[in-house]
């Protein structure tokens, strides 16, 4: 799975989540610029990424992620296993 | 779109589609139309409730319950209830739900603790949750749901834990069992028994750390669909939702192959093959509903003969008697479950229709609201259902337990077949009241037509014209009565009649006839009753009854017999003679049919 392909994966998980198809996640996308991404939704999340991609991240992956590029950057180490 | 059309909603349902698409999910369920209850749901928490609330509140728009939350602030669930809350007291719940598991278990022994100290610590801990029950119900006059205790996700004492008396396990069971009395001196208290649900989940999943102490839930995420559907189904029954009646296919959904192609020989069923084991267990635990009060009927595409043949199937557990209606025919299962419901006089949103065909589901969820749920293969049916949670119980009484009976009764009432179920209880409920006289002009036709219609319950088969019954009730050498009788459902008209003539002290009885839709209500002792005494006013000491046989009256070969008269003679055919002493009390037979005996 290439890059682009993780983030358009992604991009679908989001809109899903949120309910909302105008949704497009970048690299230096945050919580902060989604306005419905609070911590509480940043749970669901997390299992929706979860379920799509077929991995589990650790503790300290979720509590270090910063942005979604740092989450497509665990995903890929973690499909490539 | 319709209320309650949202399959993703339906057991068994996709967890992760539902955690994924809650948002959108919630969004089309507000949509929809028809009407929904309201209800103010309090969740006082010891864990984080947010995705609870979120999901719950899905399955619950899905049965037609608005709901609107009150949260308690995280962990505060002891504090909202114990202390002044104004908040919690204008928001005035119809239901509160405590949300608490073995994470919230703070007195608990240490091993090498005795008895003594465990006790303590159990009535400790016992306490701390009583107190908070008998606060709220005196608060809030509301149910309270309250979950029990999933096992430890470790056992310090390994096998023993369990078993020790300073077992960690041990001392959350015991707790469990203590609820559990509680909530036997207590309406309005329904455990969650998420102790059951984390062990069918899976426990080391549902107890994954991971998310205690990420975000403080007590349970994964994944498990949380399951828990809050099963929390719904309680709110749901306390608020009266509950399905009430099963309507079940035949052909390999009771019994294994096609009745109408196979023969009922050659049905699976019973403990010979592995399949015939497995429709063996569906079938006791069909009937096991029976006695939670769920009624049975059959709707299933087939000769009516051919699906008895089935029913009566010897390593069936299941038999004609158990269901209420059969429909067995070849019209579109849809069109027979409107009916099912109509002749249940209960609307068809309340059925849950069991079929292993895809197709018939379809039909019967396109054409009606009823439940039709993914059985999945025969192995799997039973949790399936049971795990739906159609017919949760809340409380069990006496009238759930025998609704069935009620029913069917009533039932065979109305359509006025044959075979009444002998339930006093029913009897008395149907406050029959009898007429019962000799011979009067106004009656004449009809009692003639009765003996020329008369093949069953009729002991001797004499044919009378019009005017041989107005000469027997003109001679004064013969005892003639006719009964009528009404209950609360109308007025049966004439429907028993007895023509005896007299020799010397003894009464022959000539003619017995009793019309079959009144089987078994009481009134063939009635109309003895009032025999014995009209024959002692003439003098009469005793009674000759004569029964001949033909190939329909089987049914009163012995019906002399049951009214207390002894054979005195029989010959070849099976004609038989019975003779009854009139003793000196007699003790009236009937005992729910108020007669009345002389014209006003």
């Amino acid at each position: 799975m290439t890059r682009e392909e993780v983030f358009e994966t992604l991009n679908g998980v989001f809109q899903d989540v949120f309910d909302d198809e105008s949704i497009v996640v970048k690299e230096e996308t945050t919580a902060d610029d989604i306005e419905d991404w609070d911590s509480l939704e940043h749970i669901n999340l997390i299992a929706a990424v979860e379920q799509e991609f077929g991995i589990k991240f650790s503790m300290g992956q979720v509590v270090a992620m910063k942005n979604v590029g740092e989450m497509a950057d665990i995903i890929m180490g973690q499909i490539k296993d | 779109m319709e209320r309650g059309s949202l399959r993703e909603l339906e057991y068994p349902f996709d967890s992760e589609y539902i955690l994924k698409n809650a948002k959108k999910l919630r969004r089309v369920l507000l949509a929809e139309e028809g009407v929904r209850i309201r209800k103010k749901i309090a969740v006082l928490g010891g864990s984080t409730t947010h995705d609870i609330i979120r999901i719950l509140e899905l399955f619950l728009l899905h049965q037609g319950i608005e709901p609107e939350f009150y949260e308690s602030e995280y962990g505060q669930y002891f504090q909202d209830a114990m202390f002044g809350n104004e908040r919690l007291k204008d928001f005035a719940p119809d239901v509160i739900y405590i949300h608490t598991s073995g994470r919230n278990v703070t007195a608990c022994p240490k091993p090498g603790d005795g008895r003594e100290e465990t006790e303590a610590l159990l009535e400790e801990q016992f306490g701390h949750f009583s107190a908070m029950w008998d606060k709220l119900e005196a608060d809030y006059h509301c149910p309270v749901i309250q979950n029990n205790f999933e096992y430890p996700f470790y056992r310090l004492l390994g096998n023993q834990d369990g078993a020790a008396i300073s077992g960690r396990t041990r001392f959350l069971t015991r707790l469990n069992e203590r609820f559990y009395q509680y909530g036997e001196t207590h309406e309005n208290f329904y455990i969650n028994d998420i102790n059951y649900i984390s062990a069918a989940y899976g426990l080391d999943k549902w107890s994954d750390p991971f998310y205690w102490h990420m975000y403080k839930y007590c349970l994964c995420m994944q498990a949380i669909p399951e828990f809050a559907y099963n929390l719904c189904n309680i709110i749901k029954a306390v608020f009266g939702k509950n399905k009430k009646a099963l309507v079940l296919d035949l052909d390999n959904t009771l019994w294994g192959g096609v009745v109408g192609d196979d023969g009922a020989d050659n049905l699976e069923i019973g403990q010979e093959t592995s399949m015939g084991q497995v429709y063996a267990e569906f079938q006791s635990y069909i009937k096991a509903q029976k006695d939670i009060g769920v009624m049975l009927n059959i709707n299933s595409k087939n000769e009516e003969e051919n699906a008895m043949a089935g029913l009566e199937h010897p390593a069936g557990t299941l038999k004609p008697d158990d269901f209420i209606v059969i429909k067995a025919n070849w019209e579109p299962k849809s069109k027979n479950l409107e009916d099912i419901a109509a002749e249940l006089n209960i609307l068809p949103e309340s059925l849950v229709f069991v079929d292993d065909n895809p197709a018939e589901r379809e039909i019967v969820r396109m054409q009606t609201p009823a439940a039709a749920p993914e059985i999945g293969r025969p192995e799997q049916y039973i949790r399936v259902l049971d795990r739906s949670g159609f017919f949760e119980v809340t409380s069990l009484s006496e009238d759930d337990r025998r609704r069935s009976d009620m029913y069917r009764a009533n039932r065979m009432r109305e359509k006025q077949q044959t075979g009444f179920a002998d339930y006093g209880e029913y009897l008395k409920s149907l406050g029959m009241k009898g007429t019962i006289r000799s011979f009067e002009p106004v009656y004449m036709a009809r009692i003639a037509q009765l003996t020329n219609k008369s093949n069953q319950f009729n002991l001797t088969t004499r044919r009378y014209t019009q005017g041989e019954i107005e000469q027997a009730a003109a001679d004064g050498e013969y005892i003639t009565l006719y009964g009528k009788l009404e209950d609360k459902f109308g007025d049966n008209g004439v429907v028993s009649v007895v023509i005896g003539h007299k020799k010397e002290e003894e009464l022959h009885i000539d003619l017995w006839i009793m019309s079959c839709r009144v089987l078994k209500r009481d009134m063939e002792f009635a109309m003895m009753d009032r025999l014995v005494e009209e024959s002692r006013k003439e003098g009469i000491e005793r009674i000759l009854g004569y029964y001949y046989p033909t190939a329909k009256n089987k049914m009163v070969e012995n019906f002399y017999g049951l009214q207390g008269f002894g054979k005195i003679k029989e010959d070849e055919e099976g004609n038989t003679v019975w003779l009854y002493e009139i003793p000196e009390i007699y003790e009236k037979k009937n005992k729910y049919i108020e007669v009345e005996m002389e014209r006003e």
